[in-house]
């Protein structure tokens, strides 16, 4: 049950080793372990998305993802992004077009709508409600979001 | 010519512009502070066994086991409580004749929900405190159960508590007219329809959360609060746990979406405090995402049948209606469960004319969670039964929907006026938000539009809503009940050493922008630029007594305070400036963080050296003037029970009658919520709300089983609005500011919600009529709509 395991990843560019619980979920080693509290728990069962964070270039849901699975990886959270220029006009869009109220679902939706626009995709509306649509925001209404992502590739700016 | 200023005609002009949040940068960075970010030096982790049935007596318990697990520190169960927290009673004075039994934060004798937390893990870490949960050996013998709303009252109906003699807990009836005399008329057409609105819940993505420190050393309670109302949990906690109200410090830092359900009184967070206190640690719950589905406050829950009567021109005679609404086994703390009730039999109908009225609400107790105030309490009920009955008898008579609203709607000229169950209303503009609406929906096009897909066998819908919504309550709403709930709110404004201000309020920010507007606010009505202003909300100690942010007051009440705090500052700023620049102090104003010649606009003085003059350089001042750099103002409303704000929303859908589903294709809503102070907030405001309110028309429901189990209580199961099937909303605004406070602000955050789910209905309704079906049941899943149509 309390059984350990060492892992050593990359987390924001700087090198990690831990020793976690087996049991432990990468989100809740992130935010418990390391204080990197930026990244959210709303369901633990993978369908919120407030937890979605990126893993070796793919999003990923925190809480589907155990600790012990990251060993070697390398991630990138909220606050990976935010102390780097990746994703600057996308947080400029979102801080424009108030595309957040509360703010707890926002490091989610930052990843699923960076992973979008960093794949070259669309200002097409219902491309961007599909792609976001594994992030439950119970405040915004989502329109503001889309508003933001196609503000952002309107532009054709870079993330 | 230099005319006077008008107090929102002013250089540093915010109130009325989409200002960016200055605060989401923050949470864009990922640097937000929710309560389960916190961690503090020996923290403990509360994990708790709930009752797996909806009615049980509760024998015992062998801990023995649980005891031995690793990280354990204490277990409690609710017995071990009856000393430390007195219990609480969730009834009000004004609502006569409310019952509702004691409740400890832990059932002690018997459970009566599914979910009721019945013992209690105090560990190193949620971990173990859930692994010790899972090894309690609770001896739990189960009890036949009242779970139907419906036959609640039938005689063989188990009783849930016994002294009452039956599961009413509140009734109340309301007349105006002659209801009956209207109903045997032979010159009207009578349509009557029964109503039934399933029970959601709030699924904040942030769940509830709660982190207390005790200190014994100063008797001093710390509660970390994810909650909208920071001073009456600062009542609640003292007189229940038995400490001095000013020894409970209360903060709400950031807070991941309330909309009412982080309100209220929750055994498992006032049980957390209780494990503080005793423990002399800091403790911290916060619920998983099941532990929310069971035991936030459901909504809703109402079953109602009503009639109209109409005349051939379709004017509206009478309406009549009969609301039954489940609360499961209490009534709420300290809100009491049986204010959406009331909301309905008050405003049902409020916005048309209307005399001849009869409304009868009764509140029954049932073995399911708790249902209480969430997001547009009541007003989803009253203006679905209102509106949709309008529809119906619109359609038996052959006039059109907008027609018969515009035949009926209480006139733009005549207020102010009572409603039939006695509602003040003033500066309400329902005609010209109907007008509005009709122009910018283009209405006649989609008609046209209609037409022509049903020839192709496709089924749009088009449906309207006119509505009232609750704002800015004075204290008739809960404190003359006798709750520990402020009406008022206060403000302050503080000139710092550099010439910046410090403003602080009793409301709160749950992401709606409330920090923002009292900056706009601030920064207008004083005089400086926006940066210069510096918030703080959510903290007992260090923000004027308030009531916080719910029933829409924050911008209207808390927004009135800090204009007249910001005022009071400017004039004391002015006077001492008078003295120094030995001017009239009349002639002066402050512009943009200097002191101005208030005709040529020249500066005089900058309030950075005006305030290093007072503070650091006194002895340039006469010695009998005495600076006050500070303000504080108050504010309440007081001629009114309630500042109404009104709306007309419509939806447009499309049905697919093969498979049942629903699309809203488009959603549009005209807001009159007076004056607007950010118009991009307001608009969002209105749009997360409209989608709440599509959520509790289209997917969300608890569902229960017969013996009370809920059974979708994941995130998977129970469906909320995802982005892929919410429409655009198109916002616009009408505003007619409300006469009583200088600012003008009604509020506009739950109208969406209040209104989405009529607008939707009549839609369906209207989609569906050519193939003689009809749904009046919440949520219209596909599955109901598809019996509507006689396919399955
Ligand atoms: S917390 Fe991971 S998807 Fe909800
Ligand atoms: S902003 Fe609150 S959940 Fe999205």
């Amino acid at each position: 049950m309390t059984q350990t395991q060492t892992i050593s990843l990359t987390i924001n560019g700087e090198a990690v080793t831990a020793t976690v619980p087996v049991r432990s979920n990468l989100v809740d080693f992130l935010r418990n372990d390391l204080g990197l509290t930026g990244s959210h728990v709303g369901c633990e069962h993978g369908v919120c998305g407030a937890c979605t964070l990126e893993v070796d270039g793919a999003m990923i849901r925190g809480c589907l993802m155990l600790a012990v699975q990251a060993d070697g990886a390398t991630v990138t959270t909220v606050e990976g992004l935010a102390d780097s220029p990746r994703g600057q006009a996308l947080r400029d869009a979102f801080h424009r077009r108030n595309a957040l109220q509360c703010g707890y679902c926002t490091p989610g939706m930052l990843a699923s709508a960076l992973e979008y626009v960093e794949a070259g995709r669309p200002a097409d509306r219902a491309a961007i409600r599909e792609h976001i649509s594994g992030n439950y925001c119970r405040c915004t209404g989502y329109q503001a979001v889309v508003d933001a992502i196609c503000d952002l590739i309107g532009q054709g700016a870079k993330a | 010519m230099n005319e006077p200023l008008h107090i929102f005609d002013r250089p540093n002009s915010y109130i009325g512009r989409s200002v960016p949040r200055p605060d989401a940068r923050r949470l864009l960075e990922g640097r937000g502070k929710f309560v389960d970010d916190l961690q503090l030096p020996r923290m403990l982790h509360a994990a708790f066994l709930r009752s797996a049935h909806s009615h049980a007596r509760i024998d015992g318990f062998d801990l023995d086991a649980a005891r031995a697990m690793p990280g354990v520190v204490a277990i409690y169960t609710g017995k071990d409580f009856a000393d430390h927290v007195t219990p609480y009673v969730g009834t009000l004075t004004h609502l006569a004749g409310l019952r509702s039994a004691p409740q400890m934060p832990m059932a002690m004798d018997v459970a009566r929900w599914q979910g009721e937390p019945i013992a209690m893990v105090v560990a190193q870490s949620r971990a173990e405190a859930e692994d010790a949960v899972a090894m309690i050996d609770a001896d739990l013998h189960p009890l036949d159960a009242a779970c139907d709303t419906e036959s609640a009252l039938d005689a063989d109906t188990p009783v849930i508590h016994e002294a009452f003699g039956s599961n009413l807990a509140w009734e109340r009836l309301v007349e105006a007219g002659d209801v009956d005399a209207v109903f045997s008329r032979n010159d009207v057409t009578v349509i009557k329809r029964t109503f039934r609105f399933g029970r959601h819940t709030g699924v904040t993505l942030e769940p509830r959360a709660s982190v207390v420190e005790y200190d014994p050393s100063e008797n001093r309670l710390t509660y970390w609060y994810s909650g909208q109302a920071p001073h009456m949990m600062q009542a609640i906690l003292a007189k229940h746990l038995d400490l001095p109200e000013e020894n409970v410090r209360v903060v709400a830092h950031d807070v991941g979406g309330s909309f009412g359900i982080k309100i209220h009184t929750y055994g498992d967070d006032i049980a957390t405090a209780v494990a503080a206190k005793l423990l002399k640690r800091p403790v911290k719950f916060v619920a998983d995402r099941h532990e929310s589905f069971v035991s936030d406050i459901h909504a809703r829950d109402h079953v109602v049948t009503g009639r109209i009567a109409v005349t051939a021109d379709g004017t509206i005679e009478a309406l009549d209606f009969d609301d039954l609404t489940g609360i499961g086994p209490y009534s709420m703390y300290p809100r009491t469960s049986a204010i959406e009730c009331n909301q309905v039999l008050n405003l049902t109908g409020a916005p048309y004319k209307l005399r001849n009225y009869r409304a009868r609400g009764r509140v029954v107790f049932q073995n399911k969670n708790l249902m209480c105030q969430y997001r547009a309490v009541g007003h989803p009920i009253a203006m679905a039964v209102a509106d949709g009955l309008v529809d119906e008898a619109a359609a038996a008579i052959g006039v059109d929907p907008a027609e018969i609203r515009r035949r009926n709607l209480v006139p733009d000229d005549t207020y102010p006026c009572v409603s039939a169950s006695g509602m003040k209303f003033d500066d309400l503009s329902h005609e010209k938000t109907l007008d509005r609406l009709i122009s910018e929906m283009r209405y006649d096009d989609l008609r046209a539009d209609q037409a022509t897909c049903r020839e192709k066998g496709v089924y749009r819908g088009i449906g309207l809503v006119s509505m009232v919504e609750v704002a800015n309550p004075s204290p008739m709403f809960y404190g003359i009940g006798g709750a520990p709930i402020s009406a008022q709110d206060g403000a302050t404004v503080r000139l710092d050493a550099g010439g910046a201000l410090h403003v602080s309020s009793s409301i709160t920010e749950q992401g709606q922008g409330t920090n923002t507007i009292l900056a706009q606010i601030a920064a207008e009505v004083f005089g400086v630029d926006m940066d210069r202003v510096k918030v703080t909300t959510g903290d007992t100690d260090n923000v004027p007594y308030g009531g916080g942010t719910w029933a829409s007051r924050g911008a209207g009440i808390g927004g009135e305070a800090m204009l007249l705090a910001s005022k009071a500052l400017k004039d004391q700023v002015l006077d001492v400036a008078g003295i120094l620049l030995q001017s009239e102090s009349e002639s002066l104003d402050i512009r943009s963080g200097s002191v101005v010649d208030a005709d040529s606009g020249a500066e005089r003085i900058s309030l950075r050296d005006l305030a290093r003059t007072v503070y650091y350089r006194g002895n340039e001042l006469p010695s009998d003037v005495k600076p006050e750099l500070i303000a504080t103002r108050h504010y309440r409303v007081t001629d009114f029970p309630f500042v109404f704000t009104n709306s007309a929303m419509a939806a447009h859908v499309e049905v697919d009658v093969e498979s049942g589903f629903v699309r809203v294709l488009h959603f549009w809503a005209v807001e009159d919520c007076g004056r607007v102070i950010n118009p991009q907030l307001v608009d969002e405001q209105i749009r997360g709300g409209v989608v709440q309110g599509i959520g509790g028309a289209l997917y969300e429901e608890c569902v229960y089983s017969e013996d009370g189990q809920l059974l979708n209580a994941t995130m998977a199961d129970y469906l909320v609005p995802m982005a892929g099937e919410m429409p655009d909303i198109s916002v616009f605004h009408v505003e007619t500011p409300t006469k009583t406070s200088v600012l003008g602000a009604k509020g506009a955050g739950e109208a969406g919600t209040g209104g989405a789910p009529a607008a939707v209905m009549n839609a369906v309704n209207d989609a569906l009529r050519p193939l003689g079906a009809s749904i009046f049941q919440m949520p219209m899943s596909p599955e109901r709509i598809l019996k509507a149509l006689g396919k399955v």
